[in-house]
């Protein structure tokens, strides 16, 4: 049977009709930061509560999940229509935190390695904004090598008992769920001895101790697992498979905005309009006539502009297969450059007030703070250096770096100065 | 350039590409270093016939899009240039092409710049410290029936090879638009030196020169807006012309890493300069990114065409002279000989770099748009 694909106009008259009807446009703050611990716990409770809400209002709408396939609540639609979604959505509230890494890359995992009891269990709960995602992916000891990883799933019968730890899951304290490389097999080489689970994060068996950051954020997450046991139907692929799925799970949190499964307001950053934030910055130091200062109002907002464009070509290319999937390395790469850069001319802006600030100082305060914070920017989800190696080696298919690890059975592998002899 | 192209589209860019394959070959590129022109009528001519000057001239007056944006279907163009380093004022003449056309001036004019037979420029830059964009001091007085041009206008592409210049100056407060044919008493055109092989630009002085009133373009005073579409057109040839230079020096510098051995290995083999490649992709498909967006900004007449195409030409300016500095330093002490070609493709990179305006006057002015939406909110 063939079934009628909804029209684009048809589809951005309906969205617009409940975009207007139910969600609050957003007040953009004059001075926006992506590095800001601004919020309270409670706050962000809240902020959380009225997200799953969206995301429920928007699957009873039938506007979640556009690119999901009807069978698992979704809404079978294309990229386009997801477009469309984003172009309207521009300047109303939508659910933030579900996009990533709830929608890609966890959605985006359970999709294609996912059980269809798995599927048919979790996406729909997705879509509803009953669960939020996490991934437990980078450990205490790998970062970069997050083939490295050393929590260990044994299995016991029907089920798998989890010892471990895993670091830099985003909001592990509010979120519902956790997919989890683990390694079930010593023996073989790294990439082989590596399987995929789930489970709910709050379970027995999981602390989740919060980190503060050198900004007093305590978003991230580091979770100690201590015998979690759970059933071997909270496997995701084949056992010893994980490095297939996990290939793809990185590739779909290298995805990020750029996933047809995310949904992301045009024109919304996580740290707001480049020019208006730095110009606000310039017009309380009282220099936004200055040249200079009026250049690094430009050179902010240049980046901002061809970030976007970028962005779009890059989604467009991966799409329709003009790109390899490996270029989305490429948009990570600039953004993490563009915004180091961005916090540098924010600092640069805000002169003395850089290093000291009082309250009647008002869009001048913070910037140093916010530059001490700017490697973030290359850091998180996946190093600048990380990103350059994925585009010289799978891009322009330039010879792999030396990896003596490789092919050792992973016991031998040496993990620390001492270990190397 | 565009990642999608209708099949019209990419035929066109195909029949631009494999022409300049066969007619503007390094070494002829190499022979007309001394040439005075820089390139030839007949090369010209037959670039014509391609459609090169036709894009942005209204149906009425002969013109031929290749789908609903000339401007777009331009920068095809445009990019094969810079993947060529190609001979020929295509900016020039397209620019005044077009503004004639919008300004519904004589038809045989127009036809003549369509055809190849003439040459049109324009004259907008001027000298320091008045070379940044909207500092003009070149004067147009109304004196009776006539115009009187006083100033120097400088670089301009081609004058010497030109039949006509549109003169952008002012009148008092506003600007004015003049065509006057390249022979008008008063007029002196002196060549300079430049970077580039092929291209040729001229000190064009003006002394007095008279033309009647029927020469202006639109009406005295008010060619502000005029002047704007004309810069934003020229803009987007020039980005889309040097990011078809970077593409040709990354490719080549890409296919050098993999030949090239040193220590028993390929230079791609090296983590160091890997990286570099990396970054230089990233510069690469930025660029791409934006002037291709910023030229679709300006043929769909979007609000923020003219923040998006300095944008456009802050960023591609800027990278685009690292990127190209970058192949340089890959190649090593043959990358600064005559005898390799990279520095066709530098220099055609380094003319962009400037002209119309650098990086630094093009941050300034993306700044402006962002004080003017910040002051509007």
């Amino acid at each position: 049977m063939k079934v009628e694909v909804e029209s684009l106009d048809g589809f951005r008259a309906r969205a617009r009709a409940f975009i207007q009807a139910n969600l609050r446009p957003v007040t953009r703050r004059a001075v926006a930061s992506a590095l800001r611990a601004n919020r309270s716990d409670e706050e962000e409770l809240a902020e959380i509560a009225r997200e799953r809400e969206i995301q429920r209002m928007l699957f009873d709408a039938g506007l979640a999940g556009i690119c999901v396939p009807l069978e698992y609540g979704g809404q079978g639609l294309t990229p386009a229509h997801q477009r469309v979604l984003n172009a309207e959505l521009r300047g109303y509230e939508y659910p933030t935190r579900a996009q990533v890494p709830t929608f890609t890359p966890c959605l985006a995992v359970l999709l294609e390695f996912g059980s269809e009891e798995q599927k048919r269990r979790h996406v729909p709960a997705i879509l509803k904004g009953e669960e939020l995602w996490m991934q437990f992916l980078s450990e205490p000891s790998c970062g970069s090598d997050v083939a490295g990883a050393l929590t260990s799933a044994v299995r016991d019968g029907d089920e798998w008992v989890l010892n471990g730890s895993k670091v830099w899951t985003t909001g592990a304290w509010w979120s519902d769920w956790g997919l989890c490389l683990a390694r079930t097999n010593w023996e073989v080489s790294k990439h082989s001895g590596l399987t995929v689970f789930i489970f709910p994060i709050k379970s027995p068996g999981i602390d989740v101790q919060r980190i503060e950051m050198l900004n007093g954020s305590k978003e991230f997450c580091q979770e100690f697992l201590t015998d979690l046991r759970i059933p071997d139907s909270h496997r995701i692929g084949g056992v010893d498979n994980g490095w297939t799925v996990g290939s793809r799970w990185m590739f779909h949190e290298r995805m990020s905005r750029n996933s047809p499964l995310v949904t992301m307001p045009e024109g919304a950053t996580r740290a707001g309009d480049a020019g208006a934030t730095m110009y606000a910055i310039a017009r309380a130091a009282g220099r936004q006539a200055d040249p200079c200062a009026r250049e690094l109002i430009g050179e902010a907002q240049t980046l901002q502009v061809v970030g976007e464009a970028l962005r779009r070509r890059i989604g467009q290319g991966i799409a329709t297969r003009a790109m390899s999937d490996q270029s989305s390395a490429i948009a990570r790469l600039f953004v993490g450059l563009a915004e180091t850069r961005r916090a540098t001319i924010a600092f640069e802006l805000a002169g003395g007030a850089g290093a000291a600030w009082s309250d009647d100082d008002g869009e001048l305060g913070e910037w140093g703070i916010d530059f001490l914070m700017r490697q973030a920017m290359c850091i998180g989800g996946g190093t600048t250096e990380m990103a350059a190696n994925v585009i010289s080696e799978r891009v322009l298919g330039m010879p792999r770096e030396l990896t003596p690890d490789r092919d050792l059975p992973f016991r031998e592998v040496p993990r620390s100065r001492s270990s190397s002899g | 350039m565009l990642l999608e192209l209708s099949a019209e589209q990419e035929f066109f860019r195909d029949t631009t590409a494999r022409f300049l394959d066969s007619n503007a070959q390094v070494a002829e590129l190499r022979r007309l270093r001394d040439d005075a022109a820089g390139f030839t009528s007949d090369y010209w001519r037959r670039g014509a016939e391609l459609g090169w000057t036709s894009l942005l001239v209204s149906e009425a007056d002969g013109g031929v899009a290749i789908s609903s944006s000339g401007l777009v279907d331009l920068t095809l163009v445009a990019y094969e240039f810079g993947r060529h380093a190609a001979p020929g004022p295509l900016l020039a003449t397209n620019v005044v092409a077009g503004a004639l056309s919008a300004a519904g001036a004589d038809k045989e004019l127009i036809a003549g710049l369509l055809n190849g037979s003439s040459i049109g420029t324009w004259c907008i830059s001027e000298a320091a410290p008045y070379d940044g964009l909207g500092d003009m001091v070149f004067e147009i007085a109304v004196r009776g029936d006539e115009l009187v041009l006083n100033g120097v206008k400088r670089p301009v592409e081609s004058a010497s090879e030109a039949s006509h210049l549109l003169v952008t100056g002012r009148t008092g407060d506003g600007l004015t638009q003049v065509l006057v044919p390249a022979a008008t008493r008063g007029i002196s055109v002196l060549p300079m030196r430049g970077v580039d092989l092929t291209k040729r630009f001229s000190v064009v002085r003006f002394d007095d020169v008279r033309v009647p009133a029927a020469a202006v373009l639109g009406r005295v005073g008010e060619a502000a807006a005029d002047v704007e579409r004309q810069l934003l057109h020229a803009l987007v040839i020039l980005n889309a012309e040097a990011v078809g230079a970077m593409q040709r020096a990354f490719d080549m510098t890409v296919e050098w890493a993999f030949d090239r051995y040193s220590f028993g290995r390929p230079l791609a083999s090296y983590q160091a300069l890997k990286h570099r490649f990396a970054h230089m992709a990233t510069w690469l498909q930025a660029s791409h990114a934006i002037s291709d967006d910023s030229a679709r900004a300006v043929a769909e007449g979007r609000p923020e065409a003219g923040e998006l195409v300095s944008a456009a030409k802050a960023y591609i300016g800027e990278y685009g002279a690292e990127l190209l500095q970058e192949c340089v330093q890959l190649h090593g002490g043959i990358g600064v000989t005559f005898e390799h070609d990279m520095h066709l493709f530098l220099r055609r990179v380094t003319t962009a770099r400037v002209l119309l305006g650098t990086p630094d006057v093009h941050r300034r002015r993306v700044a402006d748009f962002v004080a003017r939406k910040q002051v509007a909110s």
